[in-house]
């Protein structure tokens, strides 16, 4: 293996209002090498990469290309140095054919006109080295996720020249095509090409890579050889311990969760966001929704809550059926929802904290039974207090606090309309650790005063913490349940990779 | 024609559904009115709506980018009024269609600069458009002014024979010639493929390299552009300026696109479409005049009518696309786990 | 909470600050320039003078901008106003002939809660932009206009018709006391009920606000059918005042007006809060630059020019890169 560097990143930093993304991380890409980027959520890895293509300038730091330095402005100027890209979502036109996708800004030119004839066979023969056949005529959306992220792949291939940057390719492939992904990325770095690939699955990293580089909330873990490193010490090193379970553990202990059901959901499903499901949540449990980004965890509280409507299945909350739920009804039930995207779906950032705490409540009381802003002033002060919002007052726009008082007041807004089931959806993402304790601190408080909860984090020693039971997703299967003595990270994590056998059930594999 | 490959059905159902709208409105026109099957009275539709054929091209691809350009009328106006009191003053008549160019170039480019460097809304900065365009009309003059060069009305009264009998304006082939250009245009050049891009996705647009700002400023050049040529065609048309000429074209522009089969959320749509907007739009327009008791503004409520119908159609389509489309909702969501707070 | 307090006093004021400073430029100038503007007479016991007449021909304007800056709390906007002011005004004085007052005025304000029913089905429902979806009604609105009043242009003699926009009550022009009404009701539906709370929040995050349980289509229906409602109350003073109703000339350009006095206002093009003292204040100043080049002899024309600068300007003020573009700019001078 050649030991000559591409692309080295040293001391790289940068910081968002209120958020310091990444910290002095280094990075060092070498030759015909495949670099694994690991981290968990938040850690900073798509920061880093938006950094090395030029979508965000960095703070502070050097970027050396070839032992030159470089400042590229824009993903066209990374690409002209020779640094191509193809992140985790689908960064393609939706609308344009497959081959114009792959060649869009750089068409092949016949008397100064876009050549199709050119560019479609050129197209197909790019493809054909990815062992992908497909009518590159068709429009892209046509396509499967899949194959439309070979396509971007093999765009991202046919533009660069040494440096290939792969931010998640694989959430949305199958087996077969990761397999198929592998095959070229060996032949890739055969042929003398770094390849920094970024993934959530360690087996693939394991089968495909010659070094890792870690990150944790946007600092350097460090660099290492992946035949040196252990399964283990990698997890330990992604995950890291931030807090101290068994400060909670006897609290836990303490709580009997009652038998009396509040919820369950029975066969609930969509096409093509989670397979039939069933779901039943205690009066004061707390039940986790354990799985991968992508495996429906997410998809199950929009389900609940209203949000997505489901195809089939029916909730039940007692003796009542509820076969169309929306997010109004499901708060007149006493259901309460944190969403992942705090800042997209949470919080409205233009208002203040009290009118950001009042809105579910007055949702719930409707138009006309308007309360008063004094009343309204002593309610947001009452959670402020409660919850140790960190704010000088009432009146303050949200979106001047940090993550995790954002988080705080979100859980307010819930608890002001005393509910009886609350759905966090990755409520500790992306905040600060003291913040995190006090809302895991939180949730046991709620639920031993009888509210339900059903959480979901990508976090297991969290989940496995917090839960009375976990429910393991994967793939939108629902491929178990644990509880009791059961209920480790390990299990969960072998769950998840043994996965039932389902593994590539639901994967669509295009033409 | 060549160039329409056909590649998306839900696409071609709406272009398809204009084409059947128009075979049926001709047809009903030709058995309620006698004379109106003639090849006159189609060839009219081309004279009499040849500077609208050009300007919804131009606003075609506009809002393919997804955009709106709602200054149109008020350039076409303006054009004409430029050129009429030019005219009156006696300059050249080929100096005077130049001026009109770049007026209305600059015009459009001015409001892309707006556009895209301070990421300001299409439709405020065209609205002030729409009314900067108006009032620079009525600042040259509010009366109508009269078109007396020689060149200006030998080309508006030239007819070109065709065979069978009929005649067209030299408008007309302008007009058929811009719309082939425009075809052109779209499927052939990086400019014209950019604009599709953008339409389809405007971030993955930054990140597969192309230059957004570019052709942002770009679009609403051309459309400037358009403005200006569908405003010289007028003038040849009215053979006379008004800066009251044309109130309210922008919508049916507009609808000639959304008719035409042109998604207003950008992206889709054939070049070829709005020509046949129009043509729908002339035939209704038609109709009306052949009916003769019905006031013409029956026209402008028949065509708000239709547009509305066609973009609820659009909806449809569009509804059905993300239906079908769950796959790359996904994808989108978890992309969304990148936002970092 | 003292500090707090007083930061917050800080910021409303800034919002309307402006506004309130453009209006003192304004009127400075005026002092200066055009004698008389200020001159206030009794005559009858009515007050006469530009200023009044500012307040008396402002009133239509006034009473739309309100409803503007309801739909443009939501990210929307509606330029039908200055068609639905017509066709309220052509429904008003058509029914006069025949029908009693009230019917009248009735018949004017359904059909203009109609159209606003129509705009808000087209946003919220079919989720066409609000601007195109505005534009339909924009145009066809004269049409429909134009088939009420025939093609021609309706006159009125009703007297109680004509007091509304012509009528003095108490010294002052009776459309002051109209649009004072208007103000307090809708300032009363913003800090009374809930309605404000959900409007901003819709127009800030209307993800955030569906998933907390507010119902979005609602509040936009209920958004533009207020707008309609209002342009409809517009146009019967606009045509009591003329005690005509001319379907083509009626209102003509008054949605820019509208919208210029909802931005001046301090309310952004963006959504989210809206100020309805800052509006009524850009609405006021807008028909004083108005009455300003009229009684300057400039010609009228220039009127147009004039506000579509004003409105390139206030969005540039709005706009992040613009701001950021200036700063840049001293930056590079100071180094």
């Amino acid at each position: 293996m050649s030991t000559k560097i591409l692309l080295q990143l040293e001391g790289v930093s940068k910081e968002f209002p209120g958020v310091k993304a990444l910290s002095g991380v280094d990075l060092c890409l070498r030759k015909g090498e495949i670099h694994a980027l690991m981290g968990e959520n938040g850690a900073g890895k798509s920061t880093l990469i938006k950094v090395m293509t030029g979508v965000y300038k960095r703070d502070s730091g050097v970027m050396k290309l070839n032992g030159k330095e470089i400042q590229p402005k824009s993903p066209l100027e990374a690409q002209q140095l020779g640094i191509s890209t193809v992140y985790q979502e689908v960064n393609l036109c939706p609308n344009l054919s497959v081959a114009e996708n792959i060649f869009i800004g750089r068409q092949p030119r016949k008397w100064g006109m876009i050549d199709w004839e050119t560019m479609n066979r050129r197209s197909e023969e790019l493809l054909a080295r990815l062992d992908l056949y497909i009518d590159v005529k068709q429009q892209l959306s046509m396509y499967s996720v899949a194959i439309q992220q070979m396509v971007a792949i093999a765009r991202a291939v046919d533009i660069s020249s040494g440096i290939l940057i792969l931010d998640e390719p694989t959430s949305s492939l199958d087996t077969n095509e990761v397999k198929q992904l592998f095959s070229l990325m060996k032949k890739l770095r055969e042929e003398g090409m770094g390849i920094l690939f970024v993934t959530h699955f360690l087996d693939q990293v394991y089968e495909v890579t010659d070094r890792i580089t870690v990150l944790r909330n946007g600092t350097l873990v460090g660099e290492y050889k992946t035949e040196e490193l252990s399964r283990t010490q990698l997890v330990s090193h992604m995950i890291g311990r931030e807090w101290n379970p068994d400060e909670l553990s006897g609290e836990k202990s303490n709580k009997t969760a009652s038998a009396e059901q509040f919820l369950r959901a029975n066969g609930l499903s969509k096409k093509g966001s989670i397979n039939p499901f069933d779901l039943t949540i205690r009066k004061g449990e707390v039940l986790g929704l354990a799985g991968l980004l992508g495996s429906g965890r997410t998809e199950i509280a929009r389900l609940i809550f209203g949000i997505d409507k489901s195809d089939s299945g029916v909730l039940e909350l007692g003796e009542e059926k509820i076969a169309a739920m929306s997010p109004q009804k499901a708060i007149k039930y006493g259901f309460g929802f944190c969403p992942e995207d705090r800042k997209v779906e949470g919080i409205v950032g233009e208002l203040t904290i009290r009118e950001n705490i009042i809105l579910a409540l007055q949702a719930k009381n409707g138009l006309f039974s308007y309360i008063q802003t004094k009343k309204q002033k002593e309610i947001a002060q009452e959670y402020i207090e409660l919850l140790k919002v960190k704010t000088p007052g009432t009146e303050q726009r949200i979106d001047n606090l940090s993550g995790g008082n954002q988080q705080k007041v979100i859980l307010a807004r819930w608890l002001a309309t005393q509910p009886r089931l609350l759905i966090l959806d990755e409520p500790t993402r992306g905040i600060d650790v003291g913040s995190k304790t006090e809302i895991r601190k939180l949730i046991f408080n709620l639920a031993a005063s009888g509210i339900s909860i059903l959480i979901i984090s990508a976090e297991l020693e969290e989940l496995v913490n917090c839960c009375d039971r976990i429910v393991v997703l994967r793939d939108r299967v629902q491929i178990g349940e644990i509880a009791g003595s059961d209920m480790n990270e390990n299990r969960i994590m072998q769950m998840i990779a043994e996965g039932a056998g389902v593994y590539g059930k639901s994967g669509v594999i295009g033409a | 024609m060549k160039a329409l490959r056909i590649r998306v059905s839900s696409n071609n159902i709406i272009i398809l559904a204009t084409l059947l709208l128009l075979v049926l409105l001709y047809g009903a026109g030709s058995m309620m009115y006698t004379g109106f099957f003639s090849m006159q009275v189609f060839l009219n539709l081309f004279i009499d709506n040849a500077y609208l054929i050009i300007v919804a091209t131009g606003m075609a691809f506009v809002i393919i980018t997804g955009g709106i350009d709602l200054s149109v009328a008020s350039v076409v106006a303006l054009i004409s009024m430029v050129s009429a009191s030019l005219l009156e003053q006696g300059m050249n008549a080929y100096v005077v269609m130049s001026i009109s160019l770049l007026v209305g170039i600059a015009f459009g480019a001015g409001q892309g600069y707006l556009i895209h460097r301070f990421q300001l809304h299409p439709w405020i900065v065209t609205l002030a458009g729409m009314f900067l365009g108006r009032g620079i009309a009525y600042l040259i003059g509010t009366e109508s002014i009269v078109v007396k060069n020689e060149t200006y009305t030998k080309i508006s009264s030239y007819k070109i024979n065709l065979f069978g009998g009929g005649f067209i304006s030299i408008s007309v082939v302008i007009a058929l010639l811009f719309v082939i250009l425009a075809i052109l245009v779209g499927r052939y050049t990086g400019f014209g493929r950019a604009v599709y891009a953008l339409g389809g996705s405007e971030r993955s647009s930054v990140l597969m390299g192309l230059s957004v700002g570019n052709t942002t400023i770009a679009v609403y050049t051309l459309s400037g552009f358009c403005s200006a040529l569908g405003g010289i065609v007028f003038t040849f048309y009215m053979l006379s300026g008004n800066s009251l000429h044309l109130m309210g074209m922008e919508m049916d522009a507009i609808a000639a696109c959304v008719i035409g089969g042109i998604l207003l959320t950008g992206g889709f749509g054939y070049l070829i479409g709005p020509m046949f907007g129009v043509l729908c739009t002339g035939i209704i327009q038609t109709i009306i005049i052949f009916q003769g008791t019905l006031s013409s503004w029956w026209t402008k409520i028949v065509i708000g009518f239709l547009l509305f119908l066609f973009m609820a159609l659009q909806r449809l389509i569009v509804m059905r696309k993300e239906k079908g489309g769950n796959a790359t909702q996904i994808t989108r969501k978890i992309a969304k786990n990148n936002v970092k707070m | 909470m003292a500090s707090l307090a007083s930061s917050v006093r800080r910021v409303t004021k800034y919002k309307i600050v402006w506004p309130l400073l453009a209006m003192a430029i304004l009127y400075l100038f005026n002092l200066i320039v055009v004698p008389g503007f200020f001159k206030i007479e009794v005559i009858d016991g009515h007050l006469y003078g530009s200023l009044v007449d500012v307040l008396n021909r402002g009133t239509p304007l006034i009473i739309m901008a309100i409803g503007m800056a309801l739909v443009i709390a939501l990210e929307g906007i509606d330029i039908s106003v200055g068609s639905v002011l017509a066709i309220a005004g052509s429904m008003a004085i058509f029914m006069l002939e025949g029908h009693s007052l009230w019917v009248a005025i009735l018949a004017s304000l359904v059909i203009g809660l109609l159209c606003g029913l129509w705009n808000g089905m087209l946003v919220s429902i079919l989720g066409i932009q609000p601007m195109v979806a505005t534009l339909i009604l924009l145009t066809v609105g004269r049409g429909i206009a134009q088939l009420i009043t025939n093609g021609q242009i309706l006159t009125t003699t009703n007297k109680g018709y004509e007091f509304i926009g012509k009528g003095y009550f108490l010294g002052l022009p009776f459309a002051v006391y109209i649009a004072a009404a208007v103000f307090i009701i809708i300032y009363l539906l913003k800090t009374k009920t809930a309605f404000g709370l959900f409007l901003e929040a819709t127009g800030a995050n209307r993800k955030s606000s569906e998933y907390a349980g507010v119902k979005p289509r609602a509040i936009f229906m209920s958004a533009y059918a207020i707008c309609g409602l209002l342009a409809a109350t517009a146009g019967i003073i606009y045509s009591s005042n003329l005690s005509s109703a001319d379907a083509n000339n009626a209102g003509l350009w008054y949605e820019l007006d509208a919208i210029l006095a909802v931005v001046i206002g301090g309310t952004s093009m963006r959504g989210g809060r809206f100020y309805l003292g800052g509006t009524v204040i850009g609405a006021i100043f807008i028909q004083s630059l108005t009455t300003t080049i009229y009684s300057l002899g400039v010609p009228p024309e220039s009127i147009l020019l004039v506000k579509a600068f004003v409105v390139i300007l206030v969005c540039l003020i709005q706009s992040d890169a613009f701001r950021q573009m200036l700063t840049f700019k001293r930056k590079v001078t100071t180094s």
